[in-house]
Order: C-alpha cells, then structure tokens, then sequence
C-alpha cells in the first residue's frame, strides 16, 4: 500500500529534480570557483599538445589579473554544439572556431561584431597579416581573432631523393619542373604496383583548393564557378596523376595509406616523397618518424606566370564570441590577452605555428620547433595565399567539388562532365542559400 | 460524512494511489514529453519550413519534399542505405543465428565463449571503426594479410566504390552479440519434448532445426529482423569515421550522413527534418511489409 510518506517522497524526488534541472552550469561554476571571478567559458576543439599549449595560456591570464577566470573545455563537434547552443540562448562566451566558419556563422547571425572591441583596443588591421585579417573580416564586419594560423609547403623526404633534389635550392621551381621530379621519383614494382609516388595533390593540406594554384577560384561575380577554364585546367593537373599512376594502381597504393596521425602516414612511412601540409606537420614528424630528414620548399608554380609564385593555402583558428553571450566584455579580455605577441608567439610555438600576427620576434623564428618556420611565415604574407571562399556554402562546395574530383579520379567520368554536374549542383545549392538565408 | 462527499474511503484510496502513480511516472512522462514527443513533432513542423536554426523558421509546404524527389544525392544515399540494408540484415541474421545455436550446445566452458561472442557488441562504433580502419587497410591490414597468404586477391577495401559497402557489410556481422543473445533466449525456451518427439520419429539434425527449432523460435527471428531493418537504414557513426564524406565518390554516403550534413553542415534543418520524415516512413513502410510477409511463417506458442 502507497502511504503519505510515499507520497511525499516521491513529491520530493520530483522536485528535487525540477530544482537540479534549474540549477544551471553556470553559478555551479562560479560556485566552484571559490571567489567573486567571473567565469568566462571557452570552448575549444583541442586535446593533445595543442590543448596544453593553449591550457597554458588560459592559466597565464587566469594569473594575470583577478577579476575573470577563463574554463577551458575541450569539445568535440565544436562547430555544431556552438550553433545549438547559441540557437537555445545559451553559448560559451568564447568559441574556438575555424576561420572557414566565420562566413555561414555571420549570414546566420551567430555572431558578435567585434570591431568596436577591436578599435578600443587598438588590434586593427596593421597589427595583423593582411590574408588572415581577411579571414576574420566579413562584409564590413570583425567576426574573430586569430589563434594559431597554418600555410602550406611541400615537405620533402630527402632519403628519397636523388641527388639532383636533395636541397630546397635545387627542388623544381615551376609545374614542367615539378613533372619531370614526379617521373623520376615516384617508383612502381614489377607486377605495377606502386612502391612510392613522388606526390599525390590530393594528399595532405591544402587538396581542395588547387584552381588557386593556377590563378582560378571558385566564385565569379556573386556565383559559384567551379568549372571555368582554369579551374578545368587544375583538376585534369590533378587527374593526370591518377592517370599517371592507373586508376586501381592508385586505389590500391591509396588504400595503405594510415591514419595522419602516426607512423603509417603516407608521408612518414615513405610512400609518399612529398607531402603537402601545414607548419604543424612537423609534430607528427617528431613524434612518429623522428629519423627522418626533411626540408620544406614552397610549390612550384605555373610556367611563364611568376605572378603565381608564393600559392600556399591558408588556415586560421580563431576564437569567436557568439552572439548572446553571457559575458562579452570579459570574453573579450581574453581574447585581447591572446593577442599580445608574446602570449600569440607562445601559444603558436607551442602548436608548432607559425604567427598570424604582422610584427614577428626573431627568438620566435630561430627558436620555433618547427626548422623551417621562416618559409611558413612568408608564404602567409604572400599575396598569393588564399583562403576558403568568402560564401556560406563552402562546405558543399569542399564536399562537391572532392566528389567531382573522386568521380574523375575513379574515371567515371571524364574532368568536364564532373565539374559541369558539381557546377550545376552548386548553382542550385546558391540559389537556395540567397533565398532562404540572405534574403532577411 | 463519507456519504454526505460521496467518495468512500476506497475511492479516495484509489485516487491517491493514482496521483502517486502518476508522480512516480512523472520523470518519465517529462522525459518522454521533453525528449521525445516535443522534438518529434517539431520536427514534423520544421519539415514544412525554411528553418536554419538561428532565424525564425518560414512556412514553405512541401517544397523540402518537392526537392528531394529531384535531389540527386539524396536518391544515392538512399540507394547505398538500402543496399547495405539487403545484404547486412539477411547475414547478420544467419551469423547471429548460428552462434546463438552453437552456444546453445551444452558444452565445457559455454558461459566463457557466450560472454565472448556478446563483448564486441559494446564496444563503441567510433573505437569500433577506428579499430576497421586498420584491419581494412590494404597495406597493413591483418584481413588482407590473412587473404593474400591463402591466394586470395587482396581488395583495396576503403579506396574502391566497389567495396565500400561490403566493407560496411562485413563489419556488421560484428555486432550480432546482441541479436545472438536474444536467440539464445529463444533457443533455450523451445520446449525439449518437440526434440523428443522428433528423435522419435527418426528426424536428423536438419529436419529438428527446420522443422522444430525455426518454426519455434520465428517471432525472435521476425523481431531482431525488424530490429535489424530499423538500425541498419540508420547507420550512421561507422560510415562516418570510415569514410568521410562517404567517399570514394559517395559509394558509402549514407542517409544518415547526408542528413548530419544537411542539418549541421549545411544549416538547413526544414530540408533535413523532410528527409528524416522520409526515412521514416520507408522504414515504416519496410517494417509493416517485413510483418505481412512474415505472417504465415511465423508461429507464436498458444496462438
């Protein structure tokens, strides 16, 4: 039988309940905190090395002063978990987004503009490299600041090659150049196979975006172009590889490729001669194939169009303050401490990055972790550094046009016909997104 | 005064018992409510809207379902899901069915090998397809190292569209500790008097499995099957971690991954709460069918 005290029992469990369900993270928070700080929640995508550079200067500013306490917390899926969160009302104060979100986060109204900040404080665009200031901006409007950055170069296995290529001096210059290394290196068994390929563009940082490399983009006049002349000639650069190499040749050198991350990386475990990649690469270098001699050059560019030299692409991590934010201004003072040069060089030595910011030490450069940290950072202030495309479909685009490029690779159909039907997909996936998400 | 109220002592019994039933169900009924009900038919709203999570969401009828009659890689990903929903659910059944049987022999040791069989299925699939990666890998992998040493060719499993799907196939064998665990009830419950009875009339191991130990144990069979359907046209972590974008050239793009996408890729959650309403309907309209075939095969004990 139920009695009274049951009854009450239960009537307490409920609202027990109720009452922990309305007890939010946040006063919890403060609560454990132990003083009157106000907690300024980060949520961040790292773990591993980059989390504990970054952990290190989240501890510097805790230290720095005793008004605001900043709680790191590692998120994976940030991306998606900012954008709910912010829907419900109820996001970190700082985000550490890519740069490559700030466009569909800002058309989506996630975001806080922080130019009024940024003048106050002095960060303008001087203070800063002009293509990663250029990832931050949108329409007018200052989205993010920059933690660690990336460009692309070519890391080059010296065992691997022959004595003509065996220094960053003597590495070819220009595509024709890049050819004849490729034929010469790259190496196939007696039965076909594939032993060692002297690079695969699609390796790697940096395999999405070559129309660039060539001069192109992906967008002409407000519409999607990812089937122009050029941007047909890049990919049949890149399909020649495939054809080079045979379609099942590659598939089946491509399918013992290991995880990026350890010592089966095509790159680390010799299969690959060359490998595209960021300035942090040289970690997994340290860390999985120690023994490896390596030199990093710049990629060749176009013959007969010097204009091209200096193509790398651009990455930027950043961190963003999403719109209704519980506590902007102390947000910002973060964000603000994590400009400074020396917390920025720090931060970006530990992550072994190179600086987004204009003004670099020599201490950073001669002592970065990564030995050639000086090619890194002067590709990012090439003018021909591009980044993502300045659209809020960018994520189709990446994913359409990788498909076009898998469809012509696996020679299902021919370079044209791939790029004509990605054209086409994305024309529409345009059309929608200036109805449905600018049209305010 | 129990008169004069109307309501006697048992009836004011019974309705406290209700109102304390109904508080002790009541973190259920919110969970439900919250959790379930409200997301369920939000979703139904927002599949008739213009909805990207941050705006307001914008009546539009049925144009997210106009669109995805004429959506190229929607028909695909639908295509691949019930492909690998054919092949998968038939040979996890087999698979599930004859370990059950085999664990249901009264061997040494028995307890060990169940707990064996059982322990893969609660390994989580993101470990799980990590895990895959490697046995697939066609360099490194202990599956084609085993292969090549028997003379068998060696697929390059993860980078060929021909072999995406039965990479995911083969995998899914590996789950079957559940399903197998629910057969082995069902094994066990087959009273041992029909195996008498068979032995008597001369049946040999084939003709007691077929006409004994099936026909008794078709409901847990229709069961994992419906189950199988439903979790098989919903795959969606192993295919994501194995092969990102679904590639090589969409070969392993899966409903549910083009739905994540759509949704928090794309921001475009009215077109992806249409192709969740989509989805289940074809998974209704394959559950109803699975259950109309079904029945004349299927025989429930005392019915």
């Amino acid at each position: 039988m139920i009695t009274p005290v049951a009854t009450r029992l239960a009537t307490l469990a409920v609202l027990a309940a109720g009452c922990l369900a309305l007890i939010g993270s946040e006063s919890a928070a403060n609560r454990q905190a132990g003083s009157k700080r106000i907690v300024v929640t980060y949520w961040e995508k790292w773990n591993g090395d980059e989390m504990q550079a970054m952990k290190k200067v989240v501890d510097g500013f805790n230290a720095s002063q005793s008004k605001i306490e900043v709680r790191y917390l590692s998120i994976s899926g940030i991306a998606e978990k900012t954008l709910l969160a912010t829907s419900g009302g109820n996001p970190p104060d700082v985000a550490g987004l890519w740069s490559d979100q700030v466009v569909q986060f800002a058309d989506a109204d996630a975001l806080t503009d922080l130019n009024g900040y940024a003048q106050k404080a002095g960060l303008t665009k001087d203070y800063y490299i002009p293509a990663y200031w250029n990832e931050m901006t949108y329409k007018g409007k200052l989205y993010a600041f920059p933690t660690s950055p990336g460009t692309s170069a070519i890391y080059v296995n010296r065992a691997l090659m022959p004595p003509e290529y065996q220094t960053a001096e003597t590495f070819p210059k220009t595509i024709s150049e890049f050819e004849t290394y490729v034929k010469k290196v790259s190496k196939k068994r007696s039965d076909g196979s594939m032993e060692t390929a002297a690079f695969l563009p699609r390796e790697g940082f940096g395999g999405g975006s070559w129309p660039f490399l060539f001069g192109g983009s992906y967008t002409r006049e407000n519409r999607i172009d990812v089937n122009s002349e050029i941007d047909l000639k890049a990919w049949e650069w890149v399909h020649s590889f495939a054809k080079r190499f045979g379609v099942h040749e590659t598939q089946a050198f491509r399918s013992g490729f290991g995880n990026y991350s350890s010592p089966q990386n095509p790159f680390l475990s010799g299969k690959l001669a060359a490998f595209m990649d960021g300035p942090w690469f040289s970690n997994y270098i340290r860390l999985y194939s120690p023994k490896t001699d390596w030199f990093v050059v710049p990629f060749p560019y176009p013959d007969g169009q010097p204009e091209l030299k200096g193509y790398t692409v651009l990455n930027l991590n950043t961190l963003m303050i999403p719109r209704g934010a519980k506590h902007p201004d102390e947000a910002f003072e973060f964000v603000r401490y994590v400009q400074k040069q020396e917390v920025m060089e720090k931060l970006c030595t530990g992550q072994f990055c190179n600086s987004p910011l204009a003004k670099v030490s020599e201490k950073f450069l001669s002592e970065h972790p990564n030995k050639a940290i000086r090619i890194f950072d002067q590709l990012a202030r090439s003018p021909r550094a591009v980044g993502p495309v300045k659209v809020g479909i960018w994520s189709q685009i990446s994913q359409e046009v990788g498909n076009a490029v898998d469809v012509m690779d696996l020679d299902q159909l021919s370079p044209k016909a791939a790029l004509d039907k990605a054209q086409l997909r994305l024309s529409e996936e345009w059309t929608k997104y200036q109805e449905q998400v600018l049209a305010k | 005064m129990d008169e004069v109220s109307g309501a006697g002592p048992r009836q004011m019994n019974s309705r406290r018992d209700q109102r304390v039933g109904i508080l002790f169900a009541l973190p259920w009924i919110l969970g439900f409510t919250i959790f379930l009900a409200y997301p369920l038919l939000s979703s139904l709203y927002y599949s008739f809207t213009n909805f990207s999570i941050l705006r307001s969401p914008r009546w539009i009828g049925l144009s997210n379902y106009k669109e995805l009659m004429s959506d190229e890689v929607f028909h695909l990903s639908l295509k691949n899901t019930l492909t690998f929903a054919a092949a998968s659910v038939p040979l996890a059944t087999i698979c599930a069915i004859l370990l059950a049987m085999l664990l249901n022999t009264k061997s040494k040791g028995m307890a060990f090998y169940r707990t064996i069989f059982y322990i893969p299925s609660l390994v989580p699939m993101v470990a799980l397809g990590v895990l895959w990666l490697w046995i697939f890998n066609g360099h490194y992998g202990l599956l084609n190292e085993g292969l090549s040493r028997i003379g068998l060719p060696t697929p390059p499993w993860l980078t060929d569209p021909a072999w995406s799907k039965w990479t995911l196939v083969i995998i899914s064998i590996w789950g079957t500790g559940n399903a197998m665990v629910i057969y082995l009830a069902g094994l066990q419950d087959v009273p041992q008097s029909l195996y008498e009875a068979a032995d008597i009339d001369g049946a040999r191991a084939w003709g007691k499995t077929r006409h004994v130990t099936i026909p008794m144990i078709s409901p847990v069979i229709l069961f994992n099957v419906v189950m199988g359907i439903i979790g098989s046209l919903q795959t969606f972590a192993l295919p994501y971690v194995m092969f990102p974008g679904g590639q090589p050239a969409r070969s392993a793009y899966f409903f549910s991954m083009y739905l994540y996408d759509t949704a928090f890729q794309f921001q475009r959650m009215g077109y992806a709460s249409a192709m969740g309403w989509v989805m289940f309907g074809i998974t209704l309209g394959l559950t109803l069918l699975a259950l109309k075939l079904s029945a004349k095969h299927v025989h429930y004990e005392g019915g």
